[in-house]
This record gives C-alpha cells, sequence and structure tokens, in this order.
C-alpha cells in the first residue's frame, strides 16, 4: 500500500497551504477536472475524450487479438453487468459496499477530527504520542485486515475497522497540524477580548482548522474505499471486493473490470460529496478563477 | 471613561526552548496621562510588541509593573483595545460579524450588538459592505473594519502596533485621519508603536524613543504642534520637521552605538 502512504503524505502540505486562510489553492486533478468543465467546447471536447478512449477499448483489444479473458472489450464488460445485475444480486454488493464506505469515512473521520483536536488542545499529549501517531501513519493499515478476519470473523466488522483505521489517520494529521498553526495573533485577539479557552477553540482553532479538515477529509473518502475493497478482498462474501476474488476464481475477466468500474464510482461518488461540503462550508475561501 | 497608564520598570526576559534568555526590555518606565497618545519608536527587534503584550495583560512582565488608572494589571482586561498590522479579521465572519466579535463576551442582547456593530460601521463608511466577507474588500477597507471591531467595544485604552505600516500613502492618511478624530471625541488613551517617525509625531502627543535590545527609554519628550486631530495639515507645520529630525537622530545615534 505505497499508494496509501503518498497519499496520506501529499496531504500534509497541502493542509499547511489551507492554514494560512488562503486557501483554496487545490493541486487535485478531480477538482481541477470539476472547475474545467465550465465552457462548452471544453465539455465537448472532455465527452471527446472519452469516445475516443472506449472506442479504443471495444475495438483495440480485438484488432491486435488480445483474447476476452484478458481484456474484456467494453460490449463484453456491459454484458457481464448486465449478467451480474441478473443473477449475481449485483445492486446488493454495490449496496455493501456503499454503506460500509460511507459508515466507515463517517466513523474515522469523526473519530480522526476528534482526536486531532483533543491532540491539538494538549501539547503535552501531542508531544507524547505523536511518535506512536507517526509510527502508526507510516504502518500500512490494510495489512491489518486478516488479523481484523483473526478477531471477528467473517462479517463486515473487519472491512468497517480497516476503513475507520485508513480513513482515521490523515484527517488526524491534517487536524492535528491545523490546531498548530493556528495564527497566534488571531488567538492573543481573542485573550484580549477576555474569552476562554473553550471560546477561543469554537470561534478561533475549529473554524480556522476547517480547510484542513477538508484537505483530509478528500484524502479519506479515496481512501475508504480502498480500505473497504481490501477488507472485502481478504474475507467474506459481500460486496464488490468479494466479486472481484469470485470473478478471478471463474476467470471472469469482465466481472472483476466491473466490479472495480463500480468501485471507483463509489469512490467518485463519496470525493464529490465531501467536495460540494467543502465549497459550501469554505465559501468565504478566495477561490482561483480560471 | 479614560483610563491612565503607567509603566514602572519594567523588564521581560524570555526563555527559548533550549533555555538561553533573550532580555527583550530592560528597566523602563513611561507614563501615558488619561486621554493622551503616545507614539513609541525604536529599532527592529527592541521590545515594542513586547510592551504593548505586557499592557494588554496577555503575558506579565518578568519584573516591574503596569498600572491602568493605577490598579495593577494582571491578565487581560475589557476595557483594554488592540489592534496590530494585521487586521485579524476571521475570513469565515461577515464584515458585521467581524465587528461584533469584541462584544459578544459583553452582557447584551444579539439586537443591541448588531445595532452597536452597525452604527460603527456607519461611521467607518462602511455600513454597505456588512454582509461582504474580509477577502472581499481592499486593505485600506480592512483595516478600517478592524478600526471599527476595536472601537466598537468603547476601550478606554487603545494599543496599536503598526497598524497603519501596510497601507499605501493615501489610504493611510486618510486612516490616520480617522483615528485621530475618533479618539479625540472618546477621550481615548493610546499607545501607538510605529516605525514612521513622521507618523509619530503627528499622531502623537508624546513620543517615546527605545533604544536597541534589551529596549531601555532613551527618549521621551511632548509634541507640542496643534491641530491634533488633523495629521496632515500638522505634517504640514515646519515646527513637525525639527521633531522628525530630533526622532531621526537619537535613533540614529543609538543604531551606532549598538
Ligand atoms: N515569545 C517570545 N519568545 C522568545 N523571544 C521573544 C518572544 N517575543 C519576542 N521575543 C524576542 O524579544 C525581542 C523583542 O521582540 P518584539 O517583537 O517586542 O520586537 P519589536 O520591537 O516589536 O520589533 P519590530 O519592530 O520588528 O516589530 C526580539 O528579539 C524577539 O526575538
Ligand atoms: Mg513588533
Amino acid at each position: 500500500m505505497a499508494d496509501t502512504s503518498t497519499q496520506i503524505q501529499a496531504g500534509a502540505p497541502e493542509a499547511s497551504s489551507g492554514a494560512t486562510g488562503k486557501g483554496g489553492k487545490m493541486a487535485n486533478p478531480m477538482r481541477g477536472a470539476l472547475s474545467a468543465m465550465g465552457s462548452a467546447t471544453e465539455i465537448a471536447a472532455i465527452l471527446a475524450v472519452g469516445v475516443v478512449v472506449l472506442a479504443a477499448w471495444e475495438f483495440l483489444p480485438p484488432a491486435l487479438d488480445v483474447p476476452r479473458y484478458i481484456i474484456p472489450t467494453f460490449s463484453d464488460c456491459m454484458a457481464e453487468f448486465g449478467r451480474m445485475w441478473q443473477r449475481d444480486n449485483l445492486l446488493y454488493h454495490f449496496g455493501s459496499t456503499l454503506i460500509a464506505s460511507v459508515i466507515g469515512f463517517v466513523l474515522g473521520g469523526l473519530l480522526g477530527a476528534a482526536s486531532g483536536y483533543l491532540l491539538g488542545l494538549s501539547k503535552l499529549w501531542e508531544r507524547v504520542l505523536s511518535p506512536y501517531i507517526l509510527g502508526l501513519q507510516i504502518a500500512p493499515k490494510v495489512a491489518f485486515a486478516p488479523l481484523f478476519i483473526m478477531w471477528f470473523g467473517y462479517n463486515s466488522i473487519p472491512k468497517l475497522l480497516v476503513t475507520v483505521l485508513v480513513v482515521f489517520f490523515p484527517i488526524l494529521v491534517n487536524v492535528l497540524q491545523s490546531m498548530k498553526t493556528v495564527d497566534r495573533d488571531l488567538v492573543n485577539l481573542a485573550r484580549v477580548y477576555s474569552m476562554s479557552r473553550l471560546t477561543i477553540f469554537r470561534k478561533i482553532e475549529v473554524p480556522s482548522s476547517l480547510p484542513n479538515l477538508f484537505a483530509g477529509l478528500r484524502i479519506g473518502a479515496t481512501l475508504a474505499v480502498i480500505g473497504v475493497t481490501v477488507g472485502e478482498l481478504v474475507g467474506g462474501n459481500t460486496g464488490l471486493g468479494f466479486l472481484i476474488t469470485y470473478g478471478e476464481g471463474q476467470a471472469n475477466t469482465a466481472m472483476v473490470f466491473n466490479a472495480i468500474i463500480l468501485l471507483t464510482v463509489i469512490g467518485i461518488l463519496l470525493y464529490f460529496a465531501v467536495a460540494a461540503a467543502e465549497k459550501r462550508v469554505l465559501h468565504y475561501l478566495v477561490r482561483e478563477e480560471h | 471613561m479614560t483610563s491612565s497608564l503607567e509603566l514602572s520598570q519594567i523588564t521581560k526576559v524570555f526563555t527559548d526552548k533550549v533555555g538561553n534568555t533573550i532580555t527583550a526590555v530592560q528597566d523602563m518606565s513611561f507614563n501615558v496621562a488619561a486621554g493622551e497618545l503616545v507614539a513609541v519608536v525604536g529599532p527592529s527587534g527592541c521590545g515594542k510588541s513586547t510592551i504593548l503584550n505586557m499592557v494588554s495583560g496577555l503575558y506579565a512582565p518578568t519584573s516591574g509593573r503596569v498600572l491602568i488608572e493605577g490598579e495593577e494589571v494582571h491578565g487581560t482586561r475589557p476595557e483594554v483595545g488592540f489592534m496590530l498590522q494585521k487586521d485579524l479579521l476571521l475570513p469565515w465572519r461577515s464584515i458585521v460579524k467581524n465587528v461584533e466579535f469584541g462584544l459578544e463576551e459583553k452582557k447584551m442582547s444579539r439586537a443591541e450588538r448588531r445595532e452597536r456593530a452597525m452604527t460603527e460601521l456607519e461611521r467607518m463608511k462602511l455600513a454597505e459592505f456588512a454582509e461582504h466577507y474580509p477577502h472581499q474588500l481592499s486593505g485600506g477597507m480592512r483595516q478600517r473594519a478592524a478600526l471599527a471591531r476595536t472601537l466598537v467595544i468603547e476601550p478606554d485604552i487603545i494599543l496599536l502596533d503598526e497598524p497603519f505600516s501596510a497601507l499605501d500613502a493615501q489610504t493611510k492618511l486618510v486612516l490616520q485621519r480617522h483615528f485621530a478624530r475618533t479618539i479625540a471625541e472618546a477621550g481615548v488613551t493610546c499607545v501607538l508603536i510605529t516605525h514612521d517617525l513622521n507618523e509619530a509625531v503627528i499622531m502623537a502627543d508624546r513620543v517615546v524613543v527605545m533604544s536597541g535590545r534589551p529596549g531601555t527609554v532613551v527618549d521621551d519628550f511632548p509634541i507640542e504642534l496643534a491641530n491634533r486631530t488633523d495629521p496632515l495639515a500638522r505634517s504640514l507645520e515646519p515646527e513637525a520637521g525639527v521633531y522628525v529630525k530630533r526622532l531621526f537622530d537619537t535613533l540614529h545615534l543609538e543604531n551606532e552605538a549598538a
């Protein structure tokens, strides 16, 4: 899971730029794509690229004599999709993965944010615990999946736990980072106005940390799907991750393709839900206009 | 209501993480009479901001005492206002909500708070921007909003740490005049920290000159110019140049000695 840790590290500098209050600078490809969907010509170009990719997928493998158990064509996948819908209870598996991703993301996000704020409030605890947090942050969290299955059995608890764990850290780290970089002068201003520690937390520190929190949530949204998938791959008999192992066992490449596509769809849904919430909450940040 | 301010033999020693000590200010004493505006000038790093922080009660001096109206300062006090070079507006609050910020710890109804904030914004000619967010305003407008937030709590003492230094020359003049009038009307006691010797002369009733670190008072003299509420008019008086020259010479000698 080198993928996971690089994303977490990438989150930190982005987060600190958010803490300056200017924020809004999203070096993120998805956000870039979203705002790029402005003009009609751009939309046309985006659609054209999609059509070209689909056409290449449909016609290139047969033309190059690649067998369909290696790369099934687009139409193969669509046909398999219909079959999975009718015969393999696809909606159930999709729903199961979606719900696990959302619950895992929400729980992991809440726990990560709460821990970040608590550690941010206590310099002592932050210093005592930060080496361990660093260690756990580097540890490949998805590798815990088999362990959780040994502990809790073949049910939905292990995949939820893995998800909570992978979502937890980037959010914790981002929130903690923002608590450490709150503008001291703003805190002093509140102190001059005789505000209590709790009021300062509520009126200065929490609002200051929101850009970082959302940077963490965006990373967490993409990681949540990875957590659920690994949990389902390792054990259990539900979810899109299970369909991947099931399809693999039957040499049904189209089924594996479809499961991956649907997992990506869940990831995109989560990501854009977070991005939409962020846009509402952080409306006061100056965004870079095109 | 106005209050006098007295700094009596203040020394502040900072200890960093490694245990090194820095004496920021040493044995500093000066007084500010009720309703007086005293400017403090001195080389960078001589402890000017440190003094303001101690007067505002953010931290205590290592030795010596700060007295407001004869009463020793322990911790922050509701009658003290504070304004920095940075406007310190909260970006997530609208301008009127920012102005209300300082009133939120005072017992008053939401409606009264809003009314006071709007009155202050009207005085600052910012009423039409009440619902805007800070990033939608120019630097000068933001600093005016910060001034409104400082004044709305009706402070007896206002501490200013280079409040006009980030502004362009014209905005600066407008704000200086506006500020001079406002505090004269309210009779507020002010300590104005500045790097701008001209600003010190045209705004202040008295100037305190500090030495390099550890900071202490090397000169303290009254500015006897008319037009206290009109800094621009003051700056045109020939006497003003003499005061600026005196400040320049004192500071220059200080730098050479260091
Ligand atoms: N919290 C602190 N901990 C350690 N040292 C400090 C602290 N605050 C200030 N100092 C030191 O005390 C000295 C005076 O700082 P201060 O900010 O008061 O200077 P200043 O006169 O306001 O400078 P400037 O004109 O550049 O704003 C500096 O050397 C600074 O490094
Ligand atoms: Mg300073």
